[in-house]
């Protein structure tokens, strides 16, 4: 379940469960995540991708009843633990979520939000990485006559590479992607995975994505989750073409799912 | 479209009638305020022809020599009015907050309830307690101290009477605080959760995603709530008449006695012996009536031009 050594790690997940309350979501989750790559959770519908990438920036923790357990160290520190800093880890874990999330504000002051937060800046400076940012996402030229109106006014595929150039702005290490395409059409969703491509240079990318073809298209290694286990995990090209597990093989050749 | 579903609708004329008593029921707001109005200028008539607009600049207040003018409960309305909001708007932002963002789960129904009862009391409730237990409550512990420290500034000068335009403000900012900061909570909680987990997830502390998501988000809503509470205030009538002390004067002094438009209303309808009185008074409603809607335009007036616009 775990990378060859030559592989640079960047989160190492070891024996992770969950709990909402009372009821397990998670089981003894175990798998590593390579550094700059991209990798791509896929399985069906409640069998516990979110709450497993929810635990890598904690967002859970916002919710009273959400535990974890285990290990997620992240370059070597487990942060699950209590004295991680949260505002720290969010902003080096960046997150993107299925429906587009713009804030009631205009798109600069969206982009530049995550900017401002980390401290002050000019504001030339501002600009040129709010700029950045949006060339980053593919959305500037759309944007750029515009970029002082509301940034809900965009289309849904727009606003979600707003959304996308949000989380890059701030510099992350990590982006975490929670079905990023699925309210999305066709060509939006091309757009998408087409930054996916290019942005890995730069990040580590986790994705979830119930769309098989979409996880073979864009991600490096893949995780199959059934039942709040990971049940396998491997580079993407072995997982869809030589699956290991009789679990995998029947839901990437469609018997259920 | 399936024959059986097509035969579950109704006929026009249930169609028609139905909206017909929409229309109706809407158009009755309208109705209502017009005639309101009308009926309130013809009652006023009289005092609108002998004081002219001198009415509302004057000071003067007399029965006896048939002299009247509106500005000091104008000015008592206003000023009570503010220092009511002054109060009560930072405490309901916070008790908002404290109910959605801060507060344990468990206790979250225990307090909303709490606030909820709050703003049933009867005004006239919170007039008896603010005229036996708050004034003289304010009038030998606070006033005195503030005299004493704060005293350089003229709105705090003046006897410590306990009755007068300061208990008013802060009874009045007691009585709007529970009604703002239900409106407030049930604003912030309709804040979509993925849209705060967005700003959670850029590091955002929790007062940043109020402050900066949450506040904005429902903007319009804590607009209307916050003016709910100021309509409430400029016309809260018992609860203030009980404490303001009812003088007919312009003083600096927060601890002076007052009176507000809704005071002065309620205390001297009945004294009002001759018809000239009378439409004085019905005139300080008229004027109570366009203060509210004055008010009210400037809010909708602010709320559009301040919203980030949708297209260039």
């Amino acid at each position: 379940m775990f990378l060859p050594p030559e592989v640079a790690v960047k989160i190492s997940v070891r024996n992770l469960n969950f709990y909402y309350g009372k009821v397990q979501a998670l089981f003894d989750n175990s798998l590593d995540i390579a550094e700059k790559k991209v990798t791509a959770f896929i399985g069906p519908s409640g069998c516990g991708k979110s709450t497993h990438i929810r635990t890598y920036n904690r967002m859970y923790s916002l919710y009273p009843d959400h535990r974890a357990e285990g290990e997620v160290k992240i370059d070597g520190k487990n942060i699950l633990e209590d004295d991680v800093d949260l505002i720290d880890l969010r902003t080096r874990v960046g997150m993107v979520f299925q429906k587009p999330t713009p804030f009631p504000m205009s798109i600069f002051d969206n982009v530049a939000y995550g900017i401002r937060l980390k401290g002050r800046f000019s504001k030339s400076e501002l600009e040129g990485r709010v700029e950045q940012a949006l060339k980053d996402a593919a959305l500037w030229d759309e944007v750029k006559e515009n970029i002082h109106t509301i940034g809900t006014a965009l289309s849904g595929g727009q606003q979600q590479r707003l959304c996308l150039a949000r989380a890059i702005a701030v510099e992350p290490e990590v982006i975490l992607m929670d079905e990023p395409c699925s309210a999305l059409d066709p060509v939006a969703t091309y757009k998408i995975e087409d930054l996916i491509d290019r942005l890995k240079e730069r990040f580590t990318i986790i994705i979830v994505t119930h769309n098989m073809q979409q996880a073979a298209r864009v991600s490096d290694y893949t995780a199959f989750f059934y039942l709040g286990r990971c049940v396998e995990f491997g580079p993407t090209d072995q997982l869809f073409t030589k699956p290991v597990k009789k679990e995998t093989e029947d839901y990437i050749t469609g018997r259920f799912g | 479209m399936s024959e059986d579903s097509r035969s579950k609708r109704h006929p026009p004329w249930v169609e028609a009638l139905f909206k017909g008593l929409t229309k109706g029921a809407g158009s009755m707001i309208l109705v209502l305020l017009a005639v309101m109005m009308v009926v309130l200028f013809y009652d006023a008539w009289p005092s609108i022809k002998q004081f002219k607009l001198g009415f509302l600049v004057s000071t003067s207040w007399n029965p006896v020599t048939h002299q009247f003018g509106a500005l000091t409960t104008i000015i008592g309305t206003l000023v009570s009015t503010a220092l009511a909001m002054l109060l009560a708007v930072p405490l309901a932002g916070g008790v908002a907050l404290f109910l959605t963002e801060l507060s344990p789960v468990v206790l979250r129904p225990i307090f909303s309830t709490a606030i909820e009862l709050l703003a049933a009391i009867p005004s006239i409730i919170y007039g008896m307690w603010g005229l036996f237990t708050l004034a003289p409550l304010l009038a030998d512990h606070v006033q005195p101290w503030m005299t004493e420290h704060l005293g350089f500034i003229p709105l705090f000068q003046g006897p410590p009477m306990g009755i007068g335009m300061f208990t008013a403000g802060i009874v009045l900012a007691i009585m709007i605080l529970p009604f703002m900061a239900s409106v407030i909570r049930d604003v912030f909680l309709m804040t979509p959760q993925v849209l705060k987990e967005s700003a959670y997830g850029l590091g955002a502390t929790t007062w940043e995603v109020v402050w900066q998501v949450v506040f904005p988000y429902g903007r319009r809503g804590v607009v209307v709530g916050l003016f709910l509470g100021l309509g409430r205030a400029m016309g809260e009538t018992m609860a203030v008449t009980f404490v303001i002390g009812n003088a007919h004067e312009l003083s600096w002094s927060l601890f002076n006695p007052a009176n507000t438009i809704a005071s002065t209303l309620a205390n001297e309808f009945t004294e009002a012996s001759d018809r000239l009185y009378l439409s004085a008074l019905v005139e300080l409603g008229l004027v109570l009536f366009l203060i509210t809607f004055i008010v009210l335009g400037l809010a909708e007036w602010w709320l559009k031009h301040s919203a980030p616009r949708e297209k260039r």
